[in-house]
């Protein structure tokens, strides 16, 4: 069996910037196992720019931003098996794995850092009744054939969902000269950045319709149209309002699922709402030594949030390998409170915080001139004010280490996150 | 002028000669198409028929109009069952051909290396009103020749369904129901039929068919072919078929049923094919595990009009989940990976009983409106069919080669790393994962592109392998699928479809629409 300090199942951006971090605090043996038959994840069809403002202060494609860590992946010499499947983790830490070259592998590792993102949601999970023709796609697979592939998957193109890639599929099918009809979005607010839809629709004068969906799809052998009807407050169609759009292509931005099959493979318990592994501040999953980050964690809006999970994963690890991290302690549960969604990570080992603990967290609504409130035991240890707040837009706070402390500096059982309107 | 006669006679004579070998080409070509039967329609019963008579020495041809068999109809898209043979009334076809349909399966999916479990069947009653009716099903499944029947009690049945509503009364257990992958199976019959030397031809639709001097001449759009006898198999177009040749007139007519498909979490909310009592429109909504482990729900039961009318509706989609909840409520709707919608072809007789035999036409063969228990019956359908046939006159002599198993099919997914390791020494393209939701290699989509009968299209490489049919429903495997099938099949990957006809997935090259606005933006300009 081979054996790995840390195994990263992933060559994405997460994993990539997990290796990069383990390898410059101290970790040689270094394993990196991706299926594609190169590294960068999707970064690769991210053709666009708008990568890396944060993390590189400049403005970098997809290709570009992957090749920074790629470039130092090589540099430090860190093993990548490509082309490689994993099959599935045990938890104590065993990963299967099979390629052409090797058959089917077990590998042992140390610590094990979870970077495998995540995937589209397809129509079946949205339920769009009518027919079954070909022209329905995944904004992120139309990505792949136009931009990797080098084909165009439709003409005449509506999109479903405002999620980013679908908003950036809209500028992308129009610049390759085909007609984007609408981008039609469920809720009432857009899912993706501002910045996508100032760029990627109000430039290019391409409706954004809110509050509608698609409620038939039409076509037997290709797509031939699609009807789309405005919804009520439970998201309910507006039968009278239908309106039929001829096109011949439908693409979905209706969401993206963390991919855990794996994780689950290993026991690790997962959140039901990001539909990631429930965390502590370090990363760590329920399952010792197994950590995760990226979206496989939480589906983010910027790769930079990615790198930083990343290095946050990895230094874990390494610790964890020292023997550094540990695992007894006082854990206090964050909770999601009222208009909060979700919060990552999910539970706080207080013995592990050096300085301060940063959560994720998204809203379940659009608020403006709100506060973000953090409160324990009905008392508020923090408030943030928030000019605007959208699910779409994830909202990071951070919380310093005596925050957690109550009057008689024990640490606090637990800590909720509410949204408060003025 | 004697040459110039000489000139005029030899013309003629070529002339003469010429007519003659084009008549012979004729008939050598029509001799090149000639069979002993022609059966129209590639579906469970078309296949199975074929299939069935590759054991003996004729020359069969099986037409359809999609581009594979179990493309079009309802042998795509159904309950997926094999029914215990409970439901028809006693003394149809239904009753006879279902109960022995179902005893032929064991052996056919072991010939044919299919996967179909016997789970068994509950008919769940969830009042006093519907354990009357179990012992109506119970009277005609006895009536039928249906073994291993009990009515158990509602502890039993939690028993063996722990996940049923606890509202539950009574059930019907039938032990000899199953679970099996429906296009799977009628693939693995096409295969082995063309093994066993049946001839397929795809994507030809029946024009005409007219008889003389004892020959058929079945036309399609782009051609014909000639045989001494007809099978209708065609399913929901069998009336169409049926009322080109012979004056007794019939009509089929669509009944859909929707029905969904959950994730494979969900799998485990049913061990059976959990049925309630059934009502004049059918068997009513059913709760089921699919071979694969996923859950299957549906169908909901609606006469339709139009034969190509087969879509999902928000109604009947909602109809049921509703129909499925009051069987088991626990299973969460929002799993959903796929919908699609089945249509049983009806027949408008009497009793709606299967219409099989021969015509007022000599040799030609009607097998219609096969509706449900028709995937049951099949097998049996195919017997019955094959002895009208002797009875008609054809000479059937057994075939001394002929081989009942078909080519085994590899499914890396069931194999030990042992087998595994082995494999990928021998052929390294199963070692190359393509569609990771379902574990299918790149190996098993090249043997189903190869194979007899092989997939042509994305679809036809999804119903052989399942890739594309996991939760991720294609976005991840689609392209590299769509790449493998334009290199094995040498066309342009524009040209590929998802299901044949105009179902290509691709409609340019990059750049290509861009390159047309520019060139009309030049001509606008001068």
């Amino acid at each position: 069996m081979m054996e790995y300090d840390i195994v990263i199942i992933g060559a994405g951006p997460a994993g990539l910037g997990a290796a990069v971090e383990a390898y410059e605090k101290g970790v040689r043996d270094i394993l990196i196992i991706e299926r594609d038959s190169y590294p960068g994840g999707i970064l690769q069809q991210c053709i666009h720019n708008g990568f890396g403002l944060i993390e590189f202060k400049e403005e970098l494609s997809g290709p570009e931003y992957a090749e920074r860590f790629i470039e130092k992946v090589n540099k430090y010499g860190i093993k990548i098996m490509l082309n490689t499947m994993v099959l599935n983790i045990s938890s104590d830490k065993v990963v299967k794995a099979v390629n052409q070259e090797n058959g089917v592998m077990e590998i042992k590792a140390k610590a094990i850092i979870l970077a495998m993102g995540c995937r589209e949601r397809p129509r079946g999970a949205i339920s769009i009744p009518g027919t079954r023709p070909a022209g329905i796609f995944t904004a992120g697979t139309a990505q792949r054939y136009v931009n990797m592939e080098g084909y165009m998957p439709g003409k005449e193109i509506v999109i479903l969902g405002s999620g980013d890639i679908g908003l950036i599929m809209a500028r992308r099918f129009t610049l390759e000269g085909a007609t984007v009809k609408a981008v039609v979005e469920l809720m009432p607010y857009s899912s993706g950045l501002t910045r996508n839809i100032v760029q990627c629709l109000d430039d290019f004068g391409i409706p954004l319709l809110l509050s509608h969906t698609v409620i038939e799809i039409r076509g037997k052998e290709r797509v031939e149209g699609v009807t789309i009807a405005q919804v009520d407050e439970n998201k309910r169609p507006i039968l009278n309002t239908a309106k039929y759009l001829s096109c011949d292509t439908l693409i979905l931005s209706v969401g993206l699922i963390p991919e855990n099959e794996l994780s689950k493979s290993a026991g690790i318990i997962l959140d039901p709402v990001t539909g990631g592994p429930l965390v502590n501040e370090s990363m760590e999953t329920n399952v010792e030594g197994i950590f995760a980050c990226g979206n496989v964690l939480q589906v983010h809006d910027l790769v930079d949030n990615v790198t930083k999970e990343s290095r946050l994963a990895a230094d874990s690890a390494v610790k964890y390998i020292k023997g550094l991290l540990k695992q007894e302690g006082k854990f206090i549960n964050a909770k999601a409170g009222s208009c909060i969604r979700y919060v990552v990570p999910q539970t706080v080992n207080y013995e592990n915080i050096d300085d301060k603990v940063k959560f994720h967290m998204r809203p379940t609504d659009v608020f403006k001139n709100a506060y973000i409130s953090v409160k324990s035991g009905g008392k508020e240890i923090m408030r943030r004010k928030m000019q605007r707040m959208t699910p779409g837009e994830m909202i990071l706070i951070e919380i310093k280490k005596d925050k957690f402390l109550d009057n008689d500096l024990h640490p606090v059982d637990d800590i909720t996150f509410e949204v408060e309107v003025v | 002028m004697a040459e110039n006669r000489r000139a005029i006679y030899n013309r003629r004579a070529g002339y003469i000669w010429l007519c003659l070998f084009l008549r012979l080409i004729l008939i050598a070509e029509r001799d090149g198409k000639m069979y002993d039967v022609i059966i129209i329609g590639g579906g469970v019963v078309g296949s199975s028929i074929a299939r069935e008579l590759s054991k003996y020495d004729i020359k069969v041809l099986l037409i359809e109009k999609e581009d594979d068999v179990a493309s079009g109809g309802a042998s795509k898209a159904n309950s997926a069952i094999l029914h215990a043979g409970y439901d028809p009334v006693p003394g149809t076809l239904k009753a006879k051909l279902n109960v022995r349909g179902n005893e032929m399966f064991d052996e056919l999916c072991k010939d044919l290396d299919v996967p179909m479990k016997r789970v068994g069947s509950l008919v769940a009653a969830f009042s006093q009103d519907e354990v009357d009716s179990l012992y109506k099903l119970y009277d005609r499944g006895l009536k039928n020749g249906v073994k291993n029947m009990s009515i158990i009690s509602s502890d039993m049945v939690k028993e063996i369904e722990p996940n049923i509503n606890d509202t539950i009364v009574a059930a019907l257990y039938a032990k000899t129901a199953g679970i099996i992958c429906p296009y799977g199976f009628v693939i693995a019959l096409a295969e082995n039929a063309a093994q066993n030397g049946v001839e397929f031809v795809f994507n030809q639709e029946v024009v005409s068919i007219d008889r003389e001097d004892d020959v058929f001449r079945v036309k399609t759009q782009d051609s014909e072919y000639f045989s001494k006898y007809v099978v209708n198999a065609a399913g929901l177009y069998a009336d169409v078929i049926n009322n080109m040749v012979s004056d007794k007139h019939f009509s089929i007519h669509p009944r859909k049923g929707e029905y969904l498909i959950l994730d494979k979490e969900e799998g485990y909310l049913a061990n059976t094919v959990i049925f309630q009592v059934p009502t004049k429109m059918g068997k009513g909504i059913l709760v089921s595990p699919t071979v694969d482990g996923n859950l299957l729900i549906g169908p909901t039961s609606e006469d339709i009009f139009n034969k190509e009318f087969r879509k999902t509706t928000y109604k009947g989609l909602e109809k049921a989940i509703k129909g499925a909840k009051k069987s088991v409520e626990k299973f969460n709707e929002r799993k959903t990976i796929t919908q699609f919608t089945g249509v049983r072809a009806v027949p408008d007789v009497d009793g709606e009983d299967f219409i099989i035999g021969e015509s007022d036409v000599k040799g030609f063969i009607n097998v219609a409106g096969i509706e449900s228990p028709g995937f049951t019956s099949s097998p049996a359908i195919a017997e019955m069919v094959r002895e009208i046939l002797k009875d008609a006159g054809l000479k059937m002599a057994e075939k001394d080669n002929f081989n009942p198993k078909r080519k085994p099919v590899i499914r890396f997914n069931e194999l030990t790393d042992e087998e595994r390791n082995e494999l990928i020494k021998r052929e390294p393209a199963y070692g190359k994962i393509i569609c990771r939701c379902e574990t299918v290699t790149e190996g098993e989509i090249i043997d189903a592109i190869r194979r007899p009968v092989g997939a042509k299209s994305i679809d036809g490489v999804k119903r052989r392998v399942r890739a594309g049919m996991g939760r991720c429903q294609g976005g991840f495997c689609s392209p590299r699928v769509l790449e493998i099938l334009s290199r094995e099949l040498n066309v342009d990957p524009l040209s590929v479809t998802k299901f044949g006809g105009n179902s290509n997935i691709l409609t340019a090259k990059a750049k290509e629409y861009v390159a047309n606005l520019y060139k009309e933006l030049l001509k606008s300009e001068v």
